[in-house]
């Protein structure tokens, strides 16, 4: 090993003395809690007095007695949860990802007005969720929602739709005013790709005379594939996880109830915080499994930079 | 300009697939906006162009819920986080992509993971901390549980930020034999501020933005954030939701926003892009 120069230690002391307050605070409002909620997963603690609890090991996990099962492994509940939440992710991503590369084909484009449609786009990306999730709630209204009476005028349906409160509209509703908020973030980013790309691949298929329609397929998707996965991978890791636009567009229905608002509602609403934290450990497992995937499909860069 | 029949159709296409786009983007806030002017019975027929134009909604909300404070209460928690998060981003983020040293490669791993971070997985620890601390339903325990979402955020787009920045840029100061401190704020910071506004702009919007943290952890209207108050606003039954007043109060947060995010459109995107895609 070559001889470390004083310089360069000095510069990797004071590179430590940099980090220590952000890991401290990372340490004291991330790392405890998180480990604090696994501990409380083995416990039967309460919210009304979080101070007292006893040790049940798994049993909030999965049990037996006198041949029943019990625990998250054996819940209906979660199950329905755990499936709600990846229909949910994989719809919704599949949807954004496909119409936030025709939106990023269009911008990509030069013609009068782009800034403006740019711009344009940008909006529901810019709206907080919670107040998305009002917007269509109210245009998806069952009496006076402007989405009913648009379809009846235009004959998609005959009657107004409770779409919201309705089982089986219930989740493509969430997955519509998702998609509406999400996918300016997937345009951006396949945007951001295509204006990396070379042009004069372009050049030559046109000289060619080969159709776009194979040139997207045969040329710009594979070339934008490395930043596309990247972004999916982003996106799907939000959407395992989501919350806030079901909390409010669609309170308290089975149909939709994800796993962080199955967790939520078992930890705060029913106060069972040993209970609910089993779930959000394993909400964090499978969240934590597809972390590793990003890592290693998107390359991040990791250790470049610097001497 | 001669134009064949094919290109003229292929242009209307064209035009046609971006209207549908401006369209769908623009129409849920536009609709907002419409509804939010309309009283009484007009809130409750369809309009697709406004009809009427009453300020009514507007200073209701107001009255019915203490919706200034909770506006208050946004933006001090806001600002409070961001200017932490900046505070401790900009060193650290120097040490990570500036100095080589052991284990930073796994350091940045741990940073972007807790970055990801599903909110609930750490509800109940946070939910004992802020209430060990004694900050339960006030906006300096809201700060704590936000700093898990902010600082390793802010770190991990001004790291990518700061690789970018050429070698020469420290070298000279380095031989001079300046201190990383001197190094940090007299050459990087009046390089970096591009990237810290675009930065601090994130964060700010995340937290501004944030829902469960700040309705788990809060419990008075006075306390509440303005994402909590708005999905809480409720009539005396649920066939009399003050729809009025809802899309009043989503317009009036809404509209900073959109204008900050319209200024600086250009760097929020390079901002995104620095966070998720490789450079």
């Amino acid at each position: 090993m070559a001889q470390v120069s004083s310089l360069t230690r000095s510069r990797r002391r004071s590179a430590w003395l940099f980090l220590t307050p952000m890991l401290v605070i990372l340490a004291a409002v991330a790392g405890w809690p998180l480990l604090r909620t696994f501990i409380f997963g083995f416990t039967d603690a309460n919210l009304s007095d979080l101070g007292s609890y006893g040790f049940i090991g798994f049993e909030n996990f999965y049990a037996v007695y006198d041949g029943e099962t019990f625990g998250l492994l054996a819940d209906p509940e979660w199950w329905q949860a755990v499936w709600n939440t990846i229909y949910f992710s994989v719809i919704s991503v599949s949807l954004e990802t496909v119409l936030g590369i025709i939106v990023a084909l269009v911008l990509n484009q030069e013609f009068k007005g782009r800034a403006l449609v740019r711009a344009a786009v940008l909006i529901p990306w810019a709206i907080p969720t919670i107040v998305s999730a009002k917007m269509w709630n109210w245009m998806l209204h069952d009496q006076f929602g402007i989405i009913n009476d648009l379809f009846i005028a235009l004959g998609f349906i005959d009657a107004p739709i409770a779409w919201t409160a309705n089982p089986q509209m219930a989740m493509a509703a969430v997955i519509m005013v998702d998609v509406w908020k999400t996918t300016p973030f997937m345009a951006l980013l396949t945007l951001a790709a295509l204006q990396m790309l070379p042009s004069d691949c372009y050049e030559a298929a046109k000289v060619d005379g080969i159709h776009p329609v194979k040139v997207f397929f045969k040329v710009t998707l594979p070339l934008i594939k490395p930043a596309l996965m990247v972004a999916v991978i982003f996106r799907a890791l939000d959407a395992l996880r989501v919350f806030d636009v079901i909390y409010v567009l669609t309170p308290n229905n089975p149909n939709t109830m994800t796993m962080s608002v199955y967790a939520r509602q078992i930890l705060v609403d029913f106060q069972e915080v040993g209970y609910g934290s089993a779930a959000s450990t394993l909400l964090f497992l499978v969240i934590a499994f597809c972390i590793m995937a990003y890592i290693m499909i998107g390359r991040v860069r990791l250790d470049e930079g610097g001497h | 300009m001669d134009m064949t029949f094919n290109d003229i159709v292929k242009k209307a296409g064209f035009y046609l697939l971006v209207g549908v786009i401006v369209l769908f983007a623009v129409f849920p806030f536009y609709y907002a906006i419409l509804t939010a002017f309309e009283t009484g019975s007009a809130l409750f027929e369809v309009n697709y162009l406004p009809e009427s134009f009453s300020f009514a909604n507007y200073l209701s909300v107001f009255e019915g819920q203490p919706f200034g404070r909770n506006i208050f209460n946004s933006i001090f928690v806001s600002v409070l986080v961001v200017a932490l998060s900046l505070l401790m981003g900009v060193t650290a983020s120097y040490a990570l992509a500036r100095v080589k040293f052991a284990g930073r490669g796994l350091l940045l791993i741990t940073i972007l993971s807790v970055s990801m971070f599903p909110q609930v997985a750490v509800l109940s620890g946070m939910f004992e901390l802020i209430r060990a601390v004694g900050l339960y339903n006030s906006m300096f325990g809201l700060a704590i549980s936000y700093m898990m979402l902010t600082l390793p955020f802010t770190v991990w787009i001004l790291t990518a930020f700061m690789r970018e920045l050429p070698r020469e840029l420290e070298e000279a100061a380095v031989m001079d034999g300046a201190s990383p401190w001197t190094v940090i704020t007299r050459v990087f910071l009046p390089v970096m501020w591009p990237a810290m506004v675009t930065t601090g702009l994130l964060a700010f919007i995340m937290a501004w933005n944030e829902f469960l943290f700040a309705l788990t952890f809060t419990l008075t209207n006075e306390q509440r954030t303005v994402p909590v108050a708005i999905a809480l606003i409720s009539g005396a039954s649920q066939f009399e939701m003050p729809w009025g007043n809802i899309m009043a109060a989503s317009v009036i947060v809404t509209v900073p926003l959109i204008v900050l995010v319209l200024i600086f459109q250009r760097r929020i995107v390079s901002g995104l892009t620095a966070g998720a895609v490789k450079g």
